[in-house]
């Protein structure tokens, strides 16, 4: 069984509090908060003003630039403002808020569950309707999906390879998507290829999930040119540049993007995402959101409509837990501790995870004792603890040098560290002076 | 005894050869330097705390003698006196400026702003604003992890464990701007020291709406604008919901002090002024009522929740 070759860490998985749990759509909220900034890039610019009545799957902003997606209205009703929302960090953020008032959805949008296989649009087209659907990675990092399909010239696409990995701990949401729409999954796929003009596919699939292994292994019996690849459990194989090299072998050179190997990489949720825009007219107005945790009621995957507090999510799981110490945005190790569960559900929202008090502190910091762990379990070939020195000691220049920004931040240094030190933070914060030290030097270099 | 002399010819003869070479090396590759810089070197203090902008003590020494003029240079260690003798050394007219002083603008105490959460990770300033909000609901705020005290290479910014805020010792302060620059929020601003160190400034840059501020943080600005309306310099601005002095106008004449609603409004260096850390601001609020304030505002500041100090004590560093 393949896996990719450099570092990686083997957490628990526990998958099993959400695991097989049905999805459930969650209630529409009263009022729905729809942020602006749900993607990578800018964000993108409203088109509709105070007082006017959306349709669900109206587009409400429109892309603010190239690498940028449009927002649509999850909800029908009144806008009452756009102004600043909280965001999970307590951070402000540009929203459009929404009093609902009942569900009526635009006329062109099937809302059938019938599933649409022929899709007989050429390949501009089908970018076109992915990119007015808003759709965007729903893997984590939420880049443009049509920036993606678009190869920069000079390169071309070899392979698709399909992430149905869900290496990330607790989160069950994507196992979920696999098995209750499979079908789509896959005419999603055949509809990505014929987009990418390619005919080769690849599922990636951890073997923890051997239901989902062998839903998709039935599924594409008949299906020409897609494989199921399943692959062994270790983390951080959900990674882009992880899953290609797991899955064909080839290794993304430093600072070049992933198709540089001839592989696009896309989130099952995403090709779900796409199959609904092209095939349902269905533009990205909601999502699966895995809710669990050891004490949590009814931990499950929840299928939430963008603008949802999260707070009504949580209700439906069964309330916060009193032993709380910690919730978590998103998975254990790549996700982020959050202060303020009133947000809104966005495009970046896959999980929330309730961690009791006595599992939510970290370790006692102490002194590196020069182990070498985290080197070993570094999945990009990085040093993090001279990484981490360095952004102490503010040796941006040096840290450049040594490849911080390669580093994907999937936490696997912080999580082999016997001392506990904090070695992914100060990556990470030397990471963000880094990059922007570095673009201000390339605008610089372009004003000259 | 014939070893003895050979190796002494053989030394000494090594010696003076390596002499002879390394005078007209010295002789052919000599840099011309100026005997200036080294005197104005020994007039600065020598800290080489980069406050003047270069690179340390020696680079600014250089860039003083090249420079016709001394505008624009100037040591904040040692300030005016310095640079008068610097400019006796070198025969240019001493540049005039003010003293000034580091001021740490928030005033979010431990009492004023209830903490919401506790942060669990590095204790430092900079990845904590990379990471959230902070412990309180302030997204402007002071963090208390102590970023500015670990650059102040003068020892005089320190974190009170009472207030959990920083704080500046003003007779130790050179405002070289270290801590300006460490400061991942802003905080920090060098100011006029004014006369015995008498001056007035508005101690919060929050620049959420006054409801929202006032929630977050009982001795917030909330952008009110009474004190600028009777500022008799105009000297006070009201941007992004915040006041701020100009202290090239203000003349410390206290006009504003009363009005200010929540105490975010400061007389600094007064004997009768109060300490730098007010009660809870419910009292005022009462009062702000019976002094005729604007009644909107006032209705707006009584309609707001009085924040509790959830947590007794801030944590001790």
């Amino acid at each position: 069984m393949n896996t990719f070759k450099i570092g990686g860490v083997h957490p628990h998985d526990n998958k099993e509090y959400s695991a097989h749990q049905p999805i459930v759509e969650c209630p529409l909220p009263k009022q729905a908060i729809i942020p602006l900034a749900q993607h990578i890039g800018a964000p993108a610019k409203p088109i509709v003003q105070k007082g006017d009545h959306v349709k669900v799957g109206q587009m409400i902003a429109e892309a603010g630039g190239f690498v940028s997606a449009p927002v649509h209205s999850s909800v029908s009703g009144v806008v009452t403002k756009i102004d600043a929302t909280v965001d999970a960090w307590g951070m402000k953020m540009p929203a459009i808020f929404i009093d609902v008032e009942g569900d009526e959805w635009l006329p062109e949008i099937d809302r059938s569950s019938d599933v649409r296989r022929d899709c007989t649009i050429e390949a501009k087209e089908i970018i076109d309707k992915i990119s007015k659907a808003g759709v965007v990675g729903l893997g984590g990092a939420c880049f443009p999906t049509h920036i993606k399909l678009c190869p920069p010239p000079g390169q071309k696409a070899e392979v698709l390879i399909v992430n149905g990995v869900e290496c990330e701990p607790y989160l069950t949401c994507d196992h979920q998507l696999m098995m209750e729409h499979g079908e789509e999954i896959i005419i999603g796929i055949q509809i990505t290829m014929k987009a990418l003009g390619i005919h080769h596919a690849i599922i990636g699939i951890e073997k923890n999930k051997p239901d989902a292994i062998a839903r998709m292994q039935e599924l594409t019996r008949k299906t020409l040119g897609i494989e199921v690849m399943p692959l062994q459990l270790k983390y951080p194989q959900g990674g882009e540049k992880q899953l290609i090299d797991a899955c064909i072998g080839r290794q993304v050179p430093s600072g070049a993007l992933p198709i540089a190997t001839g592989a696009v990489v896309d989130n099952v949720a995403t090709i779900y995402a796409i199959y609904e825009a092209v095939q349902k007219n269905k533009p990205l107005i909601s999502r699966v959101m895995t809710v669990t945790g050891k004490s949590v009621a009814k931990p499950g995957n929840y299928l939430v409509r963008f603008g949802t507090p999260l707070t009504q999510v949580v209700e439906l799981a069964g309330g916060v837990p009193e032993d709380t110490g910690k919730i978590i945005g998103g998975g254990p190790m790549m996700g982020r501790a959050m202060n303020n569960i009133d947000m809104p559900a966005h495009k970046r929202t896959s999980g929330l995870l309730f961690l009791p008090e006595s599992e939510s502190r970290r370790g006692i910091e102490e002194n590196c004792i020069r182990c070498g762990k985290c080197v070993s379990a570094c999945p990009m070939g990085l040093e993090p603890y001279l990484l981490s020195r360095q952004s102490e000691l503010k040796m941006w220049d040096e840290m450049e040098a040594h490849n911080v920004m390669d580093c994907i931040e999937c936490g696997c240094c912080q999580f082999t560290c016997p001392s506990h030190r904090p070695l992914l933070d100060y990556v990470r914060n030397g990471k963000v002076t880094v990059g922007g030290i570095i673009r201000a030097r390339n605008a610089a270099a372009k004003k000259v | 005894m014939n070893l003895i002399t050979i190796s002494l010819l053989v030394l000494g003869g090594t010696g003076l050869v390596a002499a002879v070479l390394l005078y007209l090396i010295a002789q052919r590759f000599k840099v011309e330097e100026d005997p200036r810089i080294d005197q104005v070197q020994e007039v600065l203090p020598g800290a080489n705390c980069g406050g003047c902008g270069f690179a340390g003590c020696r680079a600014l020494a250089e860039a003083c003698t090249k420079a016709s003029s001394l505008d624009g240079l100037m040591c904040p260690v040692g300030g005016a006196p310095t640079m008068e003798k610097v400019g006796a050394i070198l025969g240019l007219a001493a540049p005039q400026g003010e003293p000034k002083v580091a001021v740490v603008r928030c005033n979010g105490t431990c009492e004023a702003r209830p903490k919401t959460s506790e942060y669990n990770g590095s204790r430092t300033c900079a990845i904590m604003h990379s990471m959230y909000v902070g412990e309180s609901g302030c997204a402007f705020g002071c963090l208390g992890c102590g970023d500015c005290v670990v650059a102040c290479p003068f020892d005089a910014i320190h974190i009170n464990p009472e207030t959990g805020l920083a704080e500046v010792d003003e007779a130790k302060c050179t405002a070289c701007g270290n801590c300006v620059k460490a400061c991942p929020r802003h905080i920090i601003e060098l100011r006029k020291k004014g006369e015995d160190g008498q001056r007035m400034v508005v101690l919060c840059v929050n620049q959420d709406k006054g409801p929202v501020a006032k929630k977050n943080c009982a001795n917030a600005c909330i952008g009110c604008g009474l004190c600028a309306k009777v500022c008799p310099q105009e000297a006070i601005t009201i941007a992004n919901n915040v006041a701020y002095i100009d202290f090239d106008k203000c003349v410390v004449c206290r006009e504003c002090e009363p009005q200010c609603p929540t105490k975010a409004l400061h007389a600094m260096g007064f004997a009768d002024a109060q300490a730098a850390a007010p009660a809870v601001a419910t009292t005022e609020v009462v009062e702000g009522e019976k002094k005729g304030f604007d009644p909107v505002i006032a209705a707006k500041i009584k309609a707001l929740p009085t924040p509790k100090a959830v947590f007794p004590q801030c944590l001790k560093y």
